[in-house]
């Protein structure tokens, strides 16, 4: 390294922003602990290792930074997820070099696709060693470059607190995302100077938020002349802020039109309301997917076109006019071509939308609104989401059921209740039958698809909320992704509930099984279960089992009323699917609904089969 | 509306990028990891101080493919500009190359004859071989190529292209 440098930079005084601030008695592991400070981090997800043993001197010394030891690095970015996503904060992360950094990569990618704000720090061996196979030495820049939103190596000093502070404002504006640090280990244990953030405009980096006031004109002009207008609504809405959600709220009432939304921005308008149609897309409910499909005005607002919404590309909502807001230029266009794409923040189109709803002095066509609502309910009288859950107290219980009543019985408690879940049907039912009032109380992996999100994810979000109500809606194959994380659930006292819908088989995969594969259940099911009761007990938890429908309510207000973790292994039919649904390479209106409802044969075609 | 156009169509692509460890990798690794071609690509410091550098890519795609390409290259970080040379308006476009001939007599002969009508210059020479540089349109490289391969054609290093807009105006 070079100590003269390293000098210099020391040299330097206080001034104004960007600048250096003499602080000589710092070495590169204080500093970046000041940075931390400077971006108001309160937590730190992470797991020790040789290349970050100075970062974690430095964090015993210090008490305001809080750091969570989870059990493995993948937990540590979904915990960081988690949090993000619950609080509107950046998540943060510290790993070592090597497999520390290797191992958070399945994490890195679920938060790129899912647009969540993370820096995560990673140790590296000493620069002078980077390159010479060095032992827990991996490239992880390159590893991670496609990651990742961006990522830094810093190999000077006098670049590290400059850099971080720039990896947070990566991380968090525009479309966020995460943001890889890597640290090598010599610039962490020698001198560094710290500088403060700087507020100058980045030298290429400029997102652009402010959407135009002529493409909002255009978009309203589109709106107000609608007969068949739907809101589809996404993610970016909730990365927008609870304003936006607030905002969104507005538009939606002022409007008078239906509004659905995607996995992802479930929350942002209030599930409960009766202007909302419930999630669109694969398995979305009805009205929301023929509403998709019949509408003259589409008017996506921060949700991305994905293929578990659209179906058949060709097929997707034919006859109508496109709005798109995204505050990600390379998402207009990407896969369905719009009529009037507004590049901006969400929470900012909306209000410039409604205020040009005002300034437009065109009349919406009540007559023809009463007629789309008239056809819309039509749609939803056909009650998509309907099961049926017999009624005797020895009944085995419908996984359905069990999520309805969990909603139902955890909103009598008044408590703010946050939910993750891991992947699979169980998922697709806690979108379906548990409700979202507010935005941020919604956490799944939704991009990636990544089994093992939920229990770490909930660690963080119980981190950031430690009066909160959260429960990981589960699979039982899923939990055991990640289950390593009832230690750190232990550890923190965190009252996680890990509520697991037993159905003992990987049950999407089985459902595809049975839907496009024969029923050839090829390794779907999931042998060799533990006893989650006394899995629960050995990690110092409380574990309940509900096995009939008699003993879900009971089960149910028991570990609500806990108020430490529990585990609730709830034995759930095995055999019930996921419906809605529109097989891959469907289109909207060749959705295949349960059993209980019309039956209505959809074409799986062999193209949909090749589909994922 | 966006065009729906299929057909394919090739887009000459400039961007000035910071000029950091890994920007170029981020570059090609877009291409890579989403299936884009890249046609041919190359890059230099441009500013006193080395710190932008220029790189010039040709591509191909429907066009809706080259206007995604051209979002994803403009949303990394360490981009400062990116320009459609092709659909801005006109540009110029030149490439170089050193093409080896090795060959005697008559078709020694006739290569060098050649060269001289496309003022490729010899810039070695052997009593056996030339190696010649020319420099162009890309269109006009390969003609010089297709000319030289029945007269020794042995080896080919080509540049890929420069490019930058005709006009008073700047990227
Ligand atoms: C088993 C399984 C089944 C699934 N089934 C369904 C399904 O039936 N229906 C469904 O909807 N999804 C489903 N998904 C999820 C699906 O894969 C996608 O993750 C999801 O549809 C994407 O949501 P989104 O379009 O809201 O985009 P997100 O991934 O949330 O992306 C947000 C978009 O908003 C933009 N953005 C970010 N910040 C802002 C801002 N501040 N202002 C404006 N724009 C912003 C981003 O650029 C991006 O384009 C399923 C997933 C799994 C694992
Ligand atoms: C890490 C990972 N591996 C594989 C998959 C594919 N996959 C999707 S859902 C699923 C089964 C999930 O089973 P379970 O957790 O029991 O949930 P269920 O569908 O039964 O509710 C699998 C294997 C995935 N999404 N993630
Ligand atoms: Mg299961």
């Amino acid at each position: 390294m070079n100590a003269t440098t390293d000098l210099g930079d020391r040299r330097q005084h206080a001034g104004q922003d960007g600048t250096a601030v003499s602080t000589p008695s710092l070495n590169g592991a204080e500093v970046l602990l000041r940075v931390l400070q400077e971006q108001e981090v309160e937590v730190v997800f992470g797991y020790p290792g040789g290349a970050v043993l100075p970062i974690y001197d430095a964090l015993f010394k210090q008490n305001s930074i809080r750091h969570i030891l989870v059990r493995h690095e993948q937990a540590a970015v979904h915990a960081a997820e988690g949090y993000a996503r619950s609080t509107g904060k950046t998540g943060v992360v510290l790993v070592t070099s090597g497999p520390g950094a290797t191992n958070a990569v399945t994490g890195l990618v679920d938060a790129l696709m899912d647009s969540i704000p993370l820096v995560c720090l990673t140790g590296q061996v000493p620069t002078h060693m980077i390159g010479n196979d060095a032992f827990q030495e991996a490239d992880t820049t390159g590893i991670t470059r496609p990651a990742t939103k961006h990522n830094y190596l810093v190999k000077r000093a006098g670049d590290l607190a400059r850099t971080v502070h720039e990896a947070f404002y990566v991380a968090r504006s525009g479309r966020p995302g995460p943001v890889v640090v890597d640290l090598p280990k010599d610039i962490m244990v020698g001198p560094a100077s710290y500088t403060v953030a700087s507020t100058a405009p980045h030298r290429s980096y400029r997102p652009i938020t402010e959407p135009r006031i002529e493409a909002i004109r255009q978009a309203v002009a589109l709106i107000k002349r609608a007969k068949r207008p739907l809101f589809y609504t996404g993610g970016g809405v909730i990365n927008a802020g609870p304003a936006a959600s607030e905002a969104l709220g507005r538009l939606v009432r002022l409007t008078g039109y239906p509004c659905t939304s995607t996995l992802m921005g479930l929350g942002a308008y209030p599930t409960t309301d009766p202007q909302f149609l419930g999630m669109l897309g694969m398995h979305g409910t009805f009205e929301a997917n023929l509403a998709t499909h019949g509408c003259d005005v589409l008017i996506n607002l921060g949700a991305r076109f994905d293929d578990r919404v659209t179906g058949r590309l060709d097929a997707f909502s034919p006859g109508s006019a496109k709005i798109h807001v995204d505050i990600d230029p390379s998402s207009i266009n990407k896969i369905v071509p719009v009529d009037v794409a507004v590049v901006g923040d969400a929470g900012r189109a909306i209000e410039m939308m409604i205020e040009a709803w005002h300034e437009d002095r065109a009349e919406p066509d009540r007559e023809a609104l009463a007629t789309w609502w008239r056809q819309i309910e039509a749609w939803r009288g056909i009650d998509s989401l309907r099961y049926s859950q017999d009624p005797s107290p020895s009944a085995i219980i419908k996984p359905q059921h069990a999520v309805k009543r969990l909603y139902e019985l955890a909103r009598e408690t008044g408590r703010d209740s946050f939910v993750t879940t891991e992947v699979g049907q169980h998922q697709m039912w806690a979108a379906q039958y548990y409700a979202f009032e507010k935005p941020n109380r919604w956490m799944t992996s939704g991009g990636l698809g990544t089994m093992g999100y939920g229990l770490p994810a909930a660690v963080g979000v119980q981190v950031g909320h430690p009066e909160a109500l959260v429960i990981d809606i589960a699979g039982e194959a899923s939990t055991l992704m990640n289950i390593q994380e009832l230690g750190t659930i232990c550890q923190y006292r965190l009252p996680v509930k890990l509520f697991i819908l037993n159905n003992r088989y990987m049950g999407m995969v089985r459902q595809w099984q049975e839907l496009l594969h024969g029923s050839r259940y090829s390794e779907s099911y999931s042998e060799a279960l533990p006893d989650f009761v006394k899995l629960a007990e050995s990690f110092h938890g409380t574990g309940m089992r509900a096995t009939c429908l008699g003993e879900l309510d009971d089960t149910i207000r028991a570990m609500l009323a806990h108020d430490g973790p529990v585990i609730a292994d709830i034995c759930v039919d095995e055999a019930e699917n996921c419906f809605p649904m529109i097989p891959s390479g469907a289109a909207h209106n060749e959705m295949i609904l349960g059993p209980d409802q019309n039956e209505q044969a959809a074409r799986i075609t062999v193209e949909g089969m090749m589909l994922v | 509306m966006a065009s729906t156009d299929e057909t394919e169509i090739t887009a000459v692509i400039s961007v000035l990028v910071e000029n950091e460890a890994g920007a170029l990798a981020r570059v090609i690794g877009l291409f890579s990891g989403r299936g884009y071609n890249i046609e041919s690509l190359t890059v230099a410091p441009v500013e006193d101080g080395r710190n932008r550098s220029r790189i010039n890519i040709v591509t191909s795609g429907t066009p809706m493919i080259i206007e995604q390409i051209k979002a994803l290259l403009d949303r990394l970080v360490p981009v400062h500009r990116v320009a459609d040379l092709t659909k801005d308006g006109p540009h110029v476009a030149r490439e170089m190359a050193l093409i080896k001939v090795v060959s005697t007599g008559e078709l020694r002969s006739e290569a060098l004859r050649i060269a001289d009508a496309f003022r490729a210059r010899p810039v070695d020479t052997t009593t056996g071989s030339f190696v010649f540089e020319l420099t162009g349109a890309t269109d006009k490289l390969d003609a010089f190529i297709e000319l030289m391969r029945p007269l020794g054609l042995v080896e080919i290093s080509r540049t890929g292209i420069a490019a930058i807009a005709r006009g008073p105006h700047t990227i």
